[in-house]
């Protein structure tokens, strides 16, 4: 080691530095999980013509806080029975997974942590590691209904991976690159929704899916699992499962938005448009994307299990691997393959 | 020809969109849900709420003792104890109503003869513990006196059907 190894200059202030940027990523997307929560029990209300939650705080804003704080405060139990390490490491792991992601999400031109050249395939390993987190949890509560729910995530969870797989490819081709910024910018002329429009829809449909949402939240299906992988959770280790279902919804809805809805681009490049700055837009997108979420929430029933199988396997994978060689083939034709 | 439209159909996920569609419209409609401890659902006049007994506009206690109610109750919620008063009229000594008992059949308003027992509009008398749902006379009589003027309109009203 050169004797000009200064303690402060090379340890402590970009330590600093690392700890302020992981923060100012993990209290925003906690802020904004909280705010989702009160947002989808308000959006449900409203479509089954209820009022939500509208007592703590104004308009109810607080709710989430106050369950938060309840759950806390709430006795953690460990079933007996139970693989102590791995029960308790589970939700943590789910946790981190969900929140690592947002390293690579580009906020805005040059607004990211890490703007590595392979950030997509980041992005999709975390959110394929995340499945881990569940099957812990659901083996390591040594009980029925969360075994099942694990095991039904981790095959819901690998078929629809195949499908992402293939929408991310065709989005590649287009591209020409696996860094997120240069995605964004590739989609300056026009967004990816609307030349791949077919694409788009099985990306949001398997995000459904990939994240344990309705119609697909087999996992933690309530009328037949009790609560699924998360049933013997309590107290904390529950919040941390609870956070980190929201967080990846945040997380996989930003990924939409960087792939298909041009990012922090503003819909037309023109005076008034552009004058927002590209952080709003990304985040009015991320907006509409989650509303997206809690809309098919509220509209459309649980799948059966065997139905969302031949979702994935026969109408998704094909459908995917036809439009990748369709985008391929026209690409080849008309000389368009980015350099 | 239809099998061709079905297939179009299911393909751009023309019921999906449907369906969503549907939702996203009763956003807008009124909510059907109050907002119960600030807004009240309507009652109807002869709704069997909590307990009073009543007086006469002069403070006399209604209640003459009959024990129609007492014999009547079908839980046998209802104690009646009577002795004469000094001035020879008939009263009660005890009226004791078990609320955990009754089941607010309405009987006992049925069947007295004066209109002194009767079921309010009052259904928000949760207590915390067992003893406070063992009415005596005094809570009664102190019911009627602050429930009177929607009771006695809730009688005026189902006065042509009894």
């Amino acid at each position: 080691m050169s004797n000009n190894f200064s303690l402060i200059n090379d340890l402590i202030i970009p330590g600093l530095i690392i700890v302020s940027q992981i923060f100012s990523i993990i209290v925003p997307v906690f802020l904004s999980v909280a705010f989702l929560v009160y947002a989808e029990r308000k959006v449900l209300a409203l479509i089954q013509l209820r009022r939500g939650p509208n007592i703590v705080g104004p308009f109810g804003l607080f709710q989430s806080f106050a369950d938060a704080l309840k759950l806390l405060f709430k006795e953690n139990i460990i079933p007996s029975g139970s693989n102590k390490l791995v029960f308790l490491i589970a939700p943590i792991i789910t946790m981190v997974l969900s929140l690592i992601g947002w390293v690579v999400i580009p906020f805005a031109p040059g607004f990211v942590i890490s703007d590595i050249n392979v950030g997509i395939m980041y992005l999709f390993a975390v959110s394929s590691l995340s499945v881990y987190g569940v099957i812990m949890a659901g083996w390591a509560s040594n009980s029925q209904y969360p075994f099942l729910g694990a095991l039904r995530s981790a095959a819901q969870m690998v078929s629809y991976e195949v499908s992402i797989g293939f929408v991310i490819i065709t989005v590649l081709l287009c591209v020409g690159s696996l860094n997120l910024t240069n995605i964004v910018e590739a989609q300056k002329t026009v967004w990816f929704a609307i030349p791949l429009l077919p694409m788009f829809i099985i990306f949001f449909i398997c995000a459904l899916a990939e994240t344990n949402r309705l119609p697909f939240d087999l996992p933690e299906d309530e009328a037949s699992l009790v609560a699924g992988f998360s049933t013997e959770y309590s107290s904390a280790s529950f919040v941390l499962f609870f956070l980190a279902e929201y967080a990846s919804m945040i997380l996989m809805s930003a990924m939409t938005v960087i792939l298909f809805l041009g990012g922090w681009l503003p819909p037309f490049d023109v005076a008034p448009f552009n004058y927002i700055p590209g952080i709003i837009w990304f985040f009015l997108k991320i907006t509409f994307i989650l509303f997206l979420f809690i809309w098919v929430r509220g509209t459309f029933p649980r799948y059966r299990y065997d139905q969302l199988m031949r979702l994935g396997w026969k109408v998704f994978l094909p459908l995917s691997l036809f439009w990748v060689v369709v985008t391929a083939g026209f690409l080849v034709i008309f000389d368009l393959f980015p350099n | 020809m239809s099998a061709i439209i079905k297939t179009i159909k299911s393909f751009i996920l023309f019921e999906l969109f449907k369906g969503m569609f549907l939702t996203f419209k009763y956003i807008f409609k009124a909510k059907v849900t109050i907002n119960y401890p600030h807004e009240k659902g309507p009652l109807s006049p002869r709704f069997r709420g909590e307990h009073a007994l009543r007086r006469y506009p002069n403070g006399e206690e209604r209640c003459i003792a009959c024990k129609l109610c007492e014999a009547v109750c079908p839980a046998q919620a209802i104690t009646i104890e009577a002795e004469p008063r000094e001035d020879g009229s008939r009263r009660t000594t005890r009226y004791d109503i078990d609320m955990i008992k009754c089941i607010y059949c309405g009987l006992c308003e049925e069947s007295c003869p004066v209109d002194a027992i009767v079921e309010g509009p009052n259904f928000e008398f949760a207590t915390e513990t067992r003893e406070e749902l063992m009415y005596n006379k005094e809570k009664l009589l102190s019911n009627g006196d602050r429930w009177e003027q929607e009771i006695a309109q809730n009688l005026k009203l189902d006065s042509p059907y009894r």
